[in-house]
């Protein structure tokens, strides 16, 4: 059985003047603690389609299963880090923004605080848990809401672009961080980027958007050992074969 | 010690030297002293009326009808903004009423509300609550309106439901913008209620006070009465809003400090 099924997804938009088809016949699936990134141009409906799998969206067509069962809204076993740092709550410190999904669940204050530190510590910021999210750096935000998807335990994490805004030197700390991350939780990843190194970088598989309408073109199986090497000849050779996918007519 | 003295200097100067050219006016100036008191009178009559007590009975009980007015006002002006801000009929229903509303003075009702509720406190705490509440409504419906759409998914993501979505994201978020909604309708009660005093005839206000000096040509206590209104107003401001909003919104970073 697959983590994550996604079969025959669809989705259109209909006004009076025009008829705009985002996404068309998206299928494809992750199988439990499977690293997937989803590669494309913008505009290509990758980010639409992961709204769709975080229940922001509904499709017009298609269903969606999550460890075999259809899902249709937003649910706990999803978590979701977004690419704006304005995703935490600024009223909150670090460490009540992590609680906030476990204070969602009822759980006790005491465990909250635990789990709370616990996650806070995965990410290394365990002697922040009292700053305040403007307090901290964007990529220690970053990683703030990264422990806030992981600490109420879902079995899939949704990424969209989370280091996109960052400058180049953390993006590359905050990928080998999230590999780290990644491999101690075990977590089923779908992580939405358009920047191709980081896919390879990161992914077990990745899959190319094309658009017009979004949909999927291909499928490229990264098969190199981690950590991994970004100036080796074959993690540069997936790189050229996955830009090619992006690029190619159809 | 120098150093510390610079911004006391800076912040009292200006008031030294009004004080003087005011000096010069009540002894050179066309006004008999009774008309215009030199600085010393009112110096002098401020220090006896509050010697007596009858300042602070009179700014008590004034302030006392602008906690009543501004609680009122706080309350119904913050729910009704929320209200607004979250249901589309209501915004439509009231936004043009309060829209028209907030520009029309308070006082301009004064006459109204003494007729409909006769003299003294009620119609002079119902009026002010009413004038406060404009700016309260406004404020707080804008900032429902400002609420960061991403928390809004980020919290749904963690599966909040709309109960807790809207007293652990909506009210937090709109924060600022009710602070400030709050803090303009509270400058705007104490400015009506002085004047509203004047017109109700309670018994007690620095409203009052003042409109009462006038029979007898008191003019130093109209100018002390009016020099506390002037500092109430500026302690409320400094002490309430400014250490609420630093509590608040500058520690969260959703402010300047």
């Amino acid at each position: 059985m697959h983590q994550i099924e996604l079969r025959n997804i669809a989705l259109e938009y209909a006004s009076t003047e025009n008829h705009v088809t985002a996404l068309q016949d998206v299928s494809f699936s992750v199988e439990a603690s499977e690293f997937l990134c989803v590669v494309g141009q913008s505009g290509c409906g990758k980010t639409t389609m992961l709204n769709i799998v975080a229940g922001f969206l509904k499709p017009t067509k298609g269903e969606i299963l999550i460890g075999g069962k259809a899902v249709t809204g937003k649910g706990l076993d999803r978590g979701v880090v977004f690419q704006d740092f304005a995703q935490l709550f600024p009223w909150r410190t670090a460490q009540r923004n992590v609680e906030f999904g476990l204070e969602m669940k009822g759980i006790s204050k005491e465990e909250r605080a635990e789990i709370a530190l616990r996650f806070l510590k995965l990410v290394n910021l365990e002697k922040f848990a009292r700053s305040y999210p403007h307090e901290l750096s964007g990529g220690m935000q970053q990683r703030v809401a990264i422990a806030r998807a992981l600490a109420y335990n879902p079995a899939v994490l949704l990424m969209d672009e989370p280091f996109a805004a960052l400058d180049a030197l953390t993006r590359e700390e905050m990928q080998r961080f999230l590999v780290d991350v990644w491999r101690e939780t075990k977590k089923t990843v779908i992580y939405v980027t358009h920047n191709v190194a980081e896919a390879v970088y990161l992914a077990d598989r990745i899959i190319v958007f094309s658009p017009h309408p979004g949909t999927v073109k291909a499928q490229v199986k990264i098969a190199l050992p981690r950590p991994r090497d970004t100036l080796s000849v074959e993690f540069l050779n997936y790189q050229k074969e996955v830009v090619y996918h992006i690029v190619e007519r159809k | 010690m120098r150093r510390a003295l610079i911004p006391f200097v800076e912040a009292v100067l200006p008031f030294v030297v009004v004080g003087i050219l005011w000096q010069a006016f009540a002894l050179l100036g066309p006004f008999p002293p009774r008309l215009f008191p030199g600085v010393e009178t009112i110096f002098s009559t401020f220090v006896r009326l509050v010697a007596k007590g009858i300042l602070p009975i009179h700014a008590l009980s004034t302030l006392l009808r602008l906690i009543l007015a501004f609680s009122l006002a706080g309350l119904l002006g913050v729910a009704l903004g929320i209200i607004m801000g979250r249901y589309r009929w209501a915004e439509d229903f009231f936004l043009p009423l309060t829209s028209i509303g907030n520009p029309i003075p308070g006082l301009a009702y004064a006459p109204l509300f003494v007729l409909w509720f006769g003299l003294g406190n009620l119609p002079a705490v119902l009026l002010v609550a009413f004038a406060a509440a404009f700016p309260i409504v406004l404020n707080t419906w804008t900032g429902v309106k400002a609420v960061k759409e991403i928390w809004i998914r980020a919290a749904q993501a963690m599966g909040a439901q709309d109960r807790q979505l809207f007293w652990k994201v909506v009210l937090p978020g709109a924060l600022p913008y009710v602070l400030t909604g709050l803090r303009l309708g509270l400058a705007r009660a104490w400015r009506v209620l002085v004047a509203v005093e004047m017109l109700t005839s309670v018994r007690l206000g620095l409203g009052w006070l003042i409109f009462g000096a006038r029979e007898f040509l008191n003019t130093d206590v109209m100018l002390a009465g009016i020099a506390v209104i002037g500092l109430v107003g500026f302690l409320l401001e400094k002490l309430v809003f400014q250490k609420l909003e630093q509590l608040t919104l500058v520690r969260w970073g959703m402010m300047e400090a």
